[in-house]
């Protein structure tokens, strides 16, 4: 008998929404020990139908019909107090953000405690010696420390452990994953996929796995479920989805996965030095009133270059400094010390008002494309506000705006709206034309794919390189995507800790990796030995 | 924006009592008034409804109906209520407007300048250890009871919690990126305080004026209560009830009246924020 039976599921939208139903006749089933991947784009519907299955549908969000069984029980219509006896006995959920999905002022002990104090009538012995188990069970290093620990004293990929323990220590026959790691690093992610492997197999769990990422379904899956727009378009086995997609949905998604075999590109050693970064660190010293403050090295005798027409990527996890450079370069941070010239200028220690007039030649995309934008100003003055500020007339830079608008291919129509108008694509865009209204030399992207879904991703993706090599623009790319960096990428500097660890031609550095860092970072890409549909 | 928020069931009890309150204000010579400093020997103390004599200052004497009543010297409640309106409403929304100015001017640079935010907000500090009521009545004391004096003596005690509430503010809405880019799009600083994080405060700031306001006219009415606000010559709520007290056994219409009209005017505005604060800042509104 399957865990899970999904029948006809539909779930309604509130009226005036962009459609009707958030999930519409969606059936889907999970076995016992079957690793389930529903994959969709944002706004696909994925979560909410986590959520039903859970019983925590917002009110908004009213179940339209169908039927949901957990292990043949029928839990729609169920009163709460049923669904509540069943939430981490039968079933249990972890969530993408694992900090806020523990409660900060609890110890995670006493937070696993919780779920045995309600279901169980085990003694505190008892509850103590499962909890220790657990916690062994889920690999966290000193089990007495991380129980007695709150959990900002653990880091994200520890809290994530701490959520599957407290899923997992009623031993559920259906563990849901709502993109449990998703706000991980790569290699963090490995792990932890490598733990829910490890537990469901021991087990015996059914897993219902909600993610975006085709790496991580190429990993884990054992069927797949696409959806889109609330709708089940495709379900198969993960080789059947993943290598002979049957829907032109599927296919598209997949065709736009981006592969981690690096593009050739003609070197040109010879175009001149756009940016040159020599020994460029930055500090943080937290100051107290008492002895030595802190010290954080955020990055450490950086040295890079770029030419024109090329593409330096900077790629590492979280913390390793690769965003901090940037905000050096572009002066939105003072560097400690160091050098950076910009074509041949040193702008690291230059005083604000001489840094005005070179600032138009270093622009900067960021990566969430829903603050990137001021949401009290329309599209137009949000485009202009560069080229007004360095005297050029109104009437004029809404022309270059418009041209600009049109490069990015969006409707000159935009000018007049406001951002909230637009989709997360269509802002980046125009985050885009806005940096590129200064007409700059280098533009700096700062993770400005990783916040799209991976279609638009690929669309962002092409308008950058088209730009890139139709104005000759030097470009400095920082992402932590391994896929994002190998296809735009002319060179690649590898950052961990503050530090370039690894820094060579993309062919060089993706084929034959030196670094053991960098190596490892290699062997944590989900998906990294799956040959997607279009390679 | 503006039609999401008068579909706001508060915001629109709110605001109609308060152009309820304005109209009345402005309209006062022509709803059956006579000037609110006249009085008639003859017509002390009488109930509400009653028809006596006033004396112009022509020395006319008219027939008027005191619809309020009058008070010890004979002069005519309803008449004094509803030119005390124009105070009231003068004195809260000029308060207000003035202690947004400087609130917003001290608080943006105190958000978005660091050098300035240690010095700055220490003497907010300072002013916010005393009473504010005490600081208004130090400043009356001070400089003659005027509806300036008064003004400035409510709004400054106010200033620092606007200071504050901008200075959180512009502490989030700096490290957004659309402020980072316009610092590299070279937008010179002011611009930037100006055309990009205090538009984004706009919300909490108007939430935040309508309790000053609010505020304020309560506290000219204590001021005028205790003898030390506005002369007594002038006609408002506080004094109307403060001359009334010492009868309010015998003649409580003196104090009745002009009381309920304070009442109605804080509420109604109260009322207002809370709607603005639920329709423009869902977040808030959860939280508080």
């Amino acid at each position: 008998m399957n865990v899970l039976e999904v029948r006809d599921l539909s779930i309604a939208l509130p009226a005036g929404g962009d459609r009707a139903d958030a999930a519409s006749k969606v059936s889907f089933s999970v076995g016992r020990g079957e690793i389930v991947c529903l994959v969709g784009e944002s706004g696909s519907g994925k979560s909410v139908i986590a959520q039903s299955v859970m019983g925590l549908l917002p009110k908004a969000l009213p179940l339209a019909g169908g039927s949901i069984r957990l292990n043949g029980e029928e839990l729609v219509g169920m009163p709460e107090a049923g669904l509540r006896l069943r939430r981490a006995t039968r079933m249990s959920m972890i969530f993408q953000e694992p900090m806020t999905a523990l409660n900060p002022v609890m110890t995670c002990g006493d937070q696993i405690d919780e779920v045995l104090k309600f279901h169980s009538h085990a003694s505190a012995e008892e509850r103590r010696s499962r909890i220790l188990g657990i916690v062994r069970e889920v690999s966290l290093p000193d089990p007495q420390r991380i129980v007695a620990s709150y959990p900002h004293q653990l880091s994200g990929g520890q809290r994530q452990r701490i959520m599957i323990a407290m899923a997992l220590v009623l031993e559920p026959a259906l563990l849901i994953a709502d993109e449990p790691t998703t706000a991980l690093d790569v290699t963090t992610q490995a792990q932890i996929l490598n733990l829910i492997l490890q537990l469901q197999k021991k087990h015996g769990t059914g897993v219902l796995f909600i993610t975006h990422d085709f790496g991580v379904v190429a990993e884990i899956a054992h069927r797949v479920a696409v959806l889109r727009l609330g709708e089940l378009v495709e379900m198969g086995t993960r080789d059947e989805v993943l290598k002979a997609p049957r829907h032109d949905y599927t296919k598209m998604l997949i065709g736009s996965v981006p592969t981690l075999k690096p593009v050739a590109r003609p070197a040109r050693p010879d175009a001149p030095l756009v940016l040159e970064t020599m020994k460029l660190s930055k500090t943080y010293r937290e100051r107290s009133w008492f002895g030595a403050g802190r010290e954080v090295h955020a990055a450490q005798d950086v040295s890079l270059e770029v030419r024109r027409g090329q593409t330096l990527g900077i790629v590492g996890e979280s913390g390793s400094g690769k965003s901090t450079v940037a905000r050096c370069i572009v002066r939105l941070v003072d560097p400690s010390s160091g050098d950076i010239r910009l074509s041949g200028e040193e702008i690291a220690r230059m005083p604000a008002r001489e840094l005005r007039p070179l600032r138009r030649k270093v622009q900067i995309v960021f990566q969430d494309p829903y603050r990137s934008l001021n949401p009290r100003r329309t599209v137009g003055e949000s485009i202009v506000e560069g080229p007004l500020n360095y005297g050029i007339g109104r009437v004029e830079a809404f022309d270059r705006a418009r041209k600009l608008l049109e490069l990015v291919r969006m409707d000159n129509s935009a000018l007049a709206r406001y951002p909230h108008q637009f989709s997360g694509g269509q802002r980046q865009r125009i985050c885009i034309a806005r940096a590129l209204a200064m007409e700059p030399e280098l533009l700096v992207a700062d993770e400005a794919v990783s916040a799209l879904d991976v279609s638009v991703q690929a669309q962002v993706l092409q308008l950058l390189e088209e730009i890139r090599t139709r104005l000759n623009l030097a470009m400095l790319f920082i992402t932590h995507d391994l896929r994002v960096a190998a296809q735009v990428c002319d060179q690649v500097a590898v950052m961990s800790k503050g530090r370039v660890v690894e820094y060579g031609a993309a062919a060089e550095v993706f084929l034959r990796p030196r670094h053991e860092y960098t190596r490892a970072l290699f062997d944590a890409a989900p998906g990294r030995g799956f040959a997607f549909a279009s390679t | 924006m503006f039609a999401r928020v008068f579909r706001n069931l508060s915001v629109c009890i709110g605001a109609s009592v308060i152009a309820l309150m304005v109209l009345l204000a402005v309209a006062a010579p022509w709803l059956g008034t006579v000037d609110p400093s006249l009085f008639d020997a003859g017509s002390r103390d009488l109930l509400p409804g009653k028809v006596g004599e006033i004396t112009t200052l022509e020395g006319e004497t008219l027939q008027h109906t005191f619809l309020m009543g009058s008070d010890s010297f004979g002069r005519d409640i309803y008449s004094r209520v509803l030119y005390g309106t124009r105070v009231s409403l003068v004195v809260g929304i000029a308060t207000a407007l003035l202690a947004l100015a400087a609130g917003i001017v001290c608080g943006l640079g105190a958000g978005y300048l660091r050098w300035l935010d240690g010095i700055l907000m220490r003497f907010m500090d300072g002013i916010m250890a005393i009473p504010a009521i005490l600081i208004a009545i130090a400043l009356v004391a001070l400089w003659r009871g005027s509806i300036f004096t008064v003004v400035a003596a409510i709004a400054i005690p106010e200033i620092p919690r606007v200071t504050r509430l901008v200075r959180s503010l512009v502490l989030t809405i700096r490290e957004e990126p659309y402020v980072e880019a316009a610092i590299a799009l070279g937008t010179p600083t002011w611009k930037i305080l100006f055309g990009h994080i205090l538009p984004n405060c706009i919300a909490p700031l108007l939430v935040q004026g309508t309790f000053t306001c609010a505020f304020a006219i309560l506290v000219e009415a204590i001021l005028s209560f205790l003898g030390v606000g506005l002369p007594p010559d002038i006609p408002t709520w506080g004094n109307i009830m403060a001359e009334g007290r010492a009868q309010f056994v015998s003649f409580p219409h003196n104090v009745f009246f002009p009381g309920v009209f304070l009442a109605v005017t804080v509420l109604a505005i109260n009322i207002l924020g809370d709607g603005l604060r639920d329709t423009l800042d869902p977040k808030m509104a959860k939280r508080v």
